[in-house]
């Protein structure tokens, strides 16, 4: 069995690359990082020895996300009012060098509602099985799955330039 | 056998957690689905391009901040981060004092209740910031002891004592002036043979109380004892049970009686 240090501080680039396709920008995305690590360090005694490691630290680092979304007012997408250059123009300041689909990308994610990004990226990012993403983020196996149906569906409509509004009713 | 295909069977099929039981089923829907073959091709190109799109992210040099490791007892952020909550706390303190001030005719047993409730705050934040101290805990070490106590009392305009903890394995290593709410306060500087900090904050900076028995509080992780006697504001603070903690407050209240 590896050490849990050791599988903790191993689990970091992902959990950065998970923050960063998450907040989109790299200040704040770090800023999640470390207050995951923080806790993860200090709850380190509370990880089962042999449970995934990967998603109890993906659990806290939804958590922690979820109590920052909760209190300023909850950052809503703006339902784009079917305006085509919407999606450019809400594009976040992003490093030098990206492309245009690239930063496109990452404003059509910020579009999603944070439940169906988080789900998405988990099972597209970080590669996760629906059952992981389930117990990492604390939601049955149903929910995670309708997440990711209507989080990709809203992406490719995004992406496509056309976030149909009748799709933002079916939310919940 | 063969069952309708699931919208979960489809997402599964994009990103290939489908059951090989099901995979024929779904061949065989997809062939028949053009619009939905087409969807679903749509939804692994987008996971291809998320992956490409925060793959760098993984190879890029980790901060520093995010590596650090809290102390293995305890995490030293902690006192650190109650000591930023603090200095707030003080800073407020202090502005309410100085709107105090503008406003003739303000309470002023008020200002005296806000003056002994930062003492404890202030000598916590003290604490904090200069026990850490490898190279310069103290402006003057114990070895000048004479000296120190002599400066301090004539910076503080009242005759300090450094009390001796000896018989209770602290030795004073040395004190130092600081800034208090008003003018200068001092600060003794102890350690135990493991090298444990205590500190005890001297102030002189109490106008209106004349005396009160020892009150406790815990700031984060720095436990402080203190008390009122006449115009000195005394505070030991260190990261210690308050048993602990109380024993030792003990002895340096014996010391500092006025007459022991």
């Amino acid at each position: 069995m590896a050490d849990p240090s050791a599988s903790l501080i191993a689990c970091l680039p992902r959990l950065r690359r998970y923050a960063r396709a998450l907040l989109g920008e790299r200040a704040s995305a770090d800023d999640l990082v470390q207050d995951t690590m923080e806790r993860g360090w200090r709850k380190l005694a509370s990880w089962r020895a042999g449970s995934d490691m990967r998603a109890w630290l993906f659990g806290i680092m939804h958590n922690l996300h979820v109590d920052q979304l909760r209190q300023p007012a909850l950052p809503t997408a703006p339902l784009d009012e079917t305006d085509e250059n919407a999606l450019p123009l809400a594009a976040p300041a992003m490093e030098p060098g990206s492309s245009l689909a690239l930063r496109d990308l990452d404003a059509a994610l910020q579009q999603l509602p944070p439940e169906q990004r988080s789900v998405l990226l988990l099972v597209a990012l970080e590669e996760m099985t629906y059952d992981e993403v389930a117990i990492a983020l604390d939601i049955p196996l149903g929910t995670v799955m309708s997440r990711l149906s209507r989080g990709r569906e809203r992406l490719r409509l995004l992406m496509q330039g056309q976030a149909a509004p009748a799709a933002l009713k079916v939310v919940k | 056998m063969n069952s309708p295909v699931t919208e979960a069977e489809l997402q599964a099929w994009v990103d290939g957690q489908l059951k090989p039981a099901r995979q024929g089923a779904v061949n065989d829907y997809l062939a028949q689905h053009p619009d939905q073959q087409a969807r679903l091709q749509s939804y692994r190109a987008a996971n291809a391009a998320l992956r490409a799109r925060y793959q760098p992210v993984l190879d890029e040099a980790i901060p520093p901040r995010l590596q650090q490791r809290p102390a293995a007892n305890d995490g030293w952020w902690r006192p650190l981060r109650a000591a930023a909550m603090l200095a707030l706390t003080v800073a407020g303190g202090a502005a309410g004092w100085w709107l105090h001030e503008l406003m003739p005719g303000a309470a002023a047993p008020s200002q005296a209740i806000a003056s002994l409730a930062n003492l404890p705050q202030r000598a916590a934040v003290a604490h904090v910031v200069y026990t850490p101290e490898v190279k310069h805990p103290v402006e003057v070490t114990a070895d000048q002891e004479q000296h120190l106590v002599a400066w301090l009392s004539k910076r503080l305009g009242a005759q300090v004592h450094a009390p001796q903890l000896g018989a209770l394995g602290y030795e004073l290593v040395g004190g130092r002036l600081l800034p208090g709410q008003s003018g200068p306060v001092a600060q003794f500087m102890y350690h135990d043979a493991s090298g444990a900090r205590l500190t005890l904050y001297v102030s002189t900076e109490q106008k209106a109380n004349s005396e009160t028995g020892f009150r406790f509080a815990q700031e984060g992780e720095v436990a402080v004892f203190y008390w009122i006697d006449g115009k000195f504001g005394y505070a030991l603070s260190g990261q210690l049970p308050k048993a602990a903690l109380g024993k030792i407050a003990d002895a340096v209240y014996a010391q500092l009686e006025p007459g022991a």
